[in-house]
């Protein structure tokens, strides 16, 4: 029996994880995936969000502009990559200058700092590459980028490193309660908690059902992307947004925290919440988007394109309340979801400790977490430390991104390791260049299969079914 | 480290351009390889059909890598495996890393590029769809199955018709699985004519041109892919999608010169082939650093990589020994109407040995043309082609004498129609 079950091992499960972690309690997270931050963590913009677009006194509002405040000291315990890199809001008319100087007069209502309204020169002398047309914009310098799914993966393994169990590859099929305690029926077997936490992402409205919440529906909405090499990186610094209108919120144009460049994502209701393709359409749709806002991106620098679901509740807001005594719903967790959710956490427990979930901290508690660091972040001396205590740091498996056998390794043994060819690549980047796996994809499958003692027709690209080989030739 | 000559890749070209420098007087010679052994791609490529022109045999790949690989252990080159070159700057200082030794660095009096290529990927063509497991890259595919004995799949559709999606085709079936088809968004192959009569028509695999994948299916696994006919504008035409289905997408949709770290030397790359501009020594637009096989220009033939490394061997070591003219003498070469480019791009007819093989691919299928070489009006070269096809690389000899006679500051190549 635990105390706490976390359903979900997206960004929110794991903020609120590593949150219980705190505390002496026994904590199980539970993920159908067989991965941490394999859901809408894994594919989305990626930024840390200022606060001047969410509705004044919504939850929204609230935990963005408080999750963006904490964001930069979260991502240094944890050693992932954070970058303040500002943000900018285009207008190219006067419609669009009016609704900017909304957006600043609700970003100062929300508590949002160092906002500002600037002027064509302005704009072009920050980012010569925008559009001739551009007239001015709002100038966000709070806002930054970070990289997602490493920020969910080390909330886990610190969690975990205070004690949190995870459950890969467990879906939950059914939860109920027997007196004051959680039936959790799971394709592993049963699992019973005291209390329980519901963050399942897009299915979060059917984990609400089987509690007996008040009723909202989730509502899958697509977002598709193109990421460009790193060789373009560089053509604007900040994250371009374009000024909503009553048509969309616009494409923005922004970097990634490894220098690559992305443009998208548009906007798309679906009839299902797992269909992660792009469409033609789409894609086209965010290329001419982010041609609007910058000049110079052409389609031959594009390596990759992908599609996040945004779980997009039907009561316009976050839904983190009480579904039944002793559960919460951090549920509709929406952009900017992303920023929100370490702000969530903390509010999340709390709800728990009012239910009567009792705190107590740990003395113990190990509150930073040391990354990978990969070789080619290492200073001369480093490598040459690295080199002679372990050789593999000396073979480049990653010929795109300069990643070692050394550097592979260590990904799939630290604690909630990588276990799959998509769960190395998202710890370190293998396979994230610009050949995309091309020439190091069969080299990975090989390590994966030493290091775990399987056989190679049992490595997965990601989940189970996602196989890579076949059987062997005759 | 300080070494003459530094040449980076050990596949035919480097192999080829190590022993022509050694022969040429320069003892002291490093090879680097990024893989476990020398060859490059060719010890993947187990079929037969290397080394027709050079040792008028048919050899396999690894075959005819073994000759080259015999002669540079006869001739004492030293080479070190499992040595990836990181980085090379314009005064050619190179950093590579192994686990043996660590990091690795060295100044180098010349440098020879033989890095050879990349295969282009799904991201390159953007295709639409999910993104599951059983997309692979047609030479991944290669590897897994002639290196490591695995098969990738069992239901096959090949995006591409170039030489290794071909070669992959007969493969695949050989190992008992179904190619549903090779798929090819132009009007022609851009592999050899003779693989695909012995890869695809010997097993009655369909061979589609003129369409194209516009996108996969399949959430974990491939489930199959939508093909559709284009149009002139290579652009799907609606009403043609069809739904095929498969459990594997091989893509054999081009090949790109590794050029990294030429860019990073600031090594000048000709758009058009994506590889190095080079003159009549295989030298480079940075003084020292030669360039030669897949890296300069993709080869369909590996006879023409070696005699284009023994050129940059030759080279280089005339550099080495300060035999090496370096004045305004000379002319750049052109291509003309039908041919995409030339290579090489300048000629100093000083440097020349006996003569220079000019190799081209032209941009579309002719029938019955002539080759023409022109220097102004005056006709340098002629010869007649039945048939040219941008898959089927040409070559032109010109010796130095007729090199020596050029007076313009171009020399153009260009396919002229036969006159009625
Ligand atoms: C296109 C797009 C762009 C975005 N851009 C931004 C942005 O720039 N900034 C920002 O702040 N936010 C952004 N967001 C929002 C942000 O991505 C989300 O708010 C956040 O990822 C939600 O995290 P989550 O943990 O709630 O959901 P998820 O990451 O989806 O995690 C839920 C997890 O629950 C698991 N699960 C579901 N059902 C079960 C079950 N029955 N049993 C076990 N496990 C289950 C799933 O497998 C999944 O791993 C964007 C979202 C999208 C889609
Ligand atoms: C699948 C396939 C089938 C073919 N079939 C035929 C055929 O039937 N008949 C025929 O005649 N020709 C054929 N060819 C063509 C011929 O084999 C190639 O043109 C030839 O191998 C090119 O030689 P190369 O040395 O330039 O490149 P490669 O053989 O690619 O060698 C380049 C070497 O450089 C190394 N390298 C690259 N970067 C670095 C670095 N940074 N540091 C260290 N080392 C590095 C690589 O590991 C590789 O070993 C085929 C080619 C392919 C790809």
């Amino acid at each position: 029996m635990y105390d706490v079950a976390v359903i979900g091992a997206g960004i929110v499960g794991t903020s609120i994880a590593r949150e219980l972690s705190r505390y002496d309690l026994s904590v199980v997270v539970i993920e159908k995936s067989s991965d941490i931050a394999n859901g809408s963590t894994k594919a989305n913009s990626g930024i840390v969000h200022a606060g001047y677009d969410a509705k004044e006194g919504t939850l929204k509002a609230k935990f963005n502009v408080l999750g963006s405040e904490m964001y930069e000291g979260i991502c240094k315990e944890l050693d992932v990559p954070y970058k303040r890199n500002g943000s900018l809001v285009l207008a190219f008319n006067d419609d669009d200058l009016r609704h900017i100087e909304i957006l600043y007069k609700r970003g100062l209502t929300n508590g949002v700092r160092e906002l500002e309204i600037i002027d064509k020169n302005k704009v072009l002398s920050l980012e010569p590459n925008i559009q001739d047309d551009v007239v001015g914009a709002l100038y966000a310098k709070t806002g930054a980028i970070v990289s997602p799914f490493e920020l969910a993966i080390a909330l886990a393994e610190n969690a975990n490193q205070n004690g949190v169990e995870f459950m890969l590859s467990t879906e939950v099929i059914k939860v109920y309660k027997e007196k004051d305690v959680f039936i959790i029926e799971t394709s592993k077997g049963v699992v019973q908690s005291r209390y329980l936490v519901n963050a399942a992402g897009l299915f979060a409205d059917d984990i609400n059902d089987m509690l007996g919440g008040e009723r909202f529906r989730i509502i899958p909405r697509r977002g598709e992307y193109c990421l460009f090499d790193k060789a373009v990186g560089g053509i604007v610094t900040r994250t371009i947004f374009q000024t909503p209108t009553n048509k969309g919120k616009g494409i923005l144009v922004s970097p990634t925290v490894h220098g690559n460049l992305f443009v998208g994502p548009n906007a798309v209701e679906m009839d299902r919440k797992d269909d992660v393709s792009t469409t033609k359409e789409g894609l086209d749709e965010v290329l001419r988007g982010g041609s609007r806002s910058v000049k110079g991106l052409n389609p031959r620098d594009i390596i990759t394109s992908f599609t996040g679901i945004r779980a997009t509740p039907d009561t316009g807001d976050f839904v983190i309340n009480i579904p039944t005594k002793n559960a919460v719903n951090a549920a509709g967790i929406e952009s900017p979801g992303l920023t929100a959710s370490v702000a969530i956490a903390p509010y999340v427990v709390s709800l728990l400790e009012e239910q009567g979930l009792r705190l107590i901290k740990k003395e113990n508690f190990i509150a930073t977490r040391q990354n990978t660091k990969l070789f080619i972040n290492m200073s001369e001396d480093e490598k040459k430390e690295v080199l002679s205590k372990n050789p593999m740091y000396g073979r480049i498996i990653c010929r795109c991104e300069h990643i070692t056998e050394g550097d592979i390794v260590s990904a799939i043994r630290r604690p909630l390791g990588a276990r799959s060819v998509d769960g190395v690549k998202r710890r370190v980047r293998a396979g994230m260049g610009r050949c995309q796996g091309g020439f190091c994809m069969p080299r990975v499958v090989e390590i994966l299969a030493r290091e775990l003692n399987i056989p190679l027709t049992e490595v997965k690209k990601s989940d189970e079914g996602s196989f890579i080989l076949t059987g062997k030739t005759k | 480290m300080k070494r003459d000559l530094v040449i980076i890749g050990g596949g035919p070209a480097g192999l080829a351009a190590a022993i022509e420098a050694k022969k040429n007087g320069i003892d002291d010679i490093l090879i680097l390889e990024r893989d476990k052994r020398l060859g490059g791609i060719l010890q993947q490529c187990i079929h037969n059909g290397f080394g027709l022109h050079i040792f008028k045999e048919q050899l396999t790949g690894p075959e005819y890598a073994q000759r080259f690989i015999d002669e540079v252990e006869r001739l004492g080159i030293e080479y070190k495996l499992d040595t990836m070159v990181l980085h090379l700057s314009e005064n050619k200082h190179i950093t590579a890393l192994n686990p043996k030794d660590g990091i690795i660095e060295i100044d180098a009096k010349a440098v020879i590029l033989a890095m050879g290529c990349r295969e282009r990927t799904r991201g390159a063509l953007n295709i639409p769809g999910s993104r599951p497991a059983g997309v692979f890259t047609a030479g991944a595919a290669q590897r897994f199955v002639n290196m490591e004995g695995y098969m990738v799949g069992k239901k096959v559709v090949i995006l591409g018709s170039g030489d290794i999606g071909l070669i992959m085709a007969r493969r695949m079936t050989l190992e008992g699985a179904e190619v549903k088809m090779v798929v090819e968004l132009m009007p022609y192959s851009n592999g050899l004519k003779r693989n695909i009569v012995q890869c695809l028509e010997d097993f009655d695999i369909p061979l589609l041109f003129n369409h194209t994948v516009i996108k996969i299916h399949g959430r974990e696994r491939v489930e199959g892919v939508t093909i559709a006919a284009v149009d002139e504008n290579r652009r799907p035409i609606e009403g043609t999608e069809q739904y095929v289905e498969c459990d594997t997408l091989l893509l054999s949709v081009g090949l790109i010169p590794e050029n990294e770290l030429s860019r990073e030397a600031n090594i000048k790359i000709n758009p058009v082939t994506s590889g190095a501009y080079v003159n009549e020594l295989m030298e480079t637009s940075v003084d020292g650093i030669f360039a030669c096989g897949n890296v300069v220009h993709v080869h369909d033939l590996v006879d023409y990589v070696t005699e284009e490394s023994y050129l940059a061997g030759y080279g280089a070591a005339k550099y080495i020994k300060g035999e090496y003219f370096k004045d305004e003498t000379g002319f750049n070469t052109k291509a003309g109407f039908g041919i995409r480019y030339v290579v090489p791009n300048r000629i100093n007819p000083k440097n020349v040995k006996d003569r220079v093989n000019f190799y081209m691919r032209v941009n579309d299928v002719y029938h019955n043309v002539d080759l023409v070489v022109k220097d102004g009006d005056r006709i340098v070269y002629k010869a007649r082609r039945n048939h040219v096809s941008p898959g089927e690389m040409e070559n032109v000899k010109l010796s130095k004498e007729v090199l020596e006679k050029v007076e313009g500051s171009e020399l153009v190549f260009a396919l002229e129609e036969v006159a009625k």
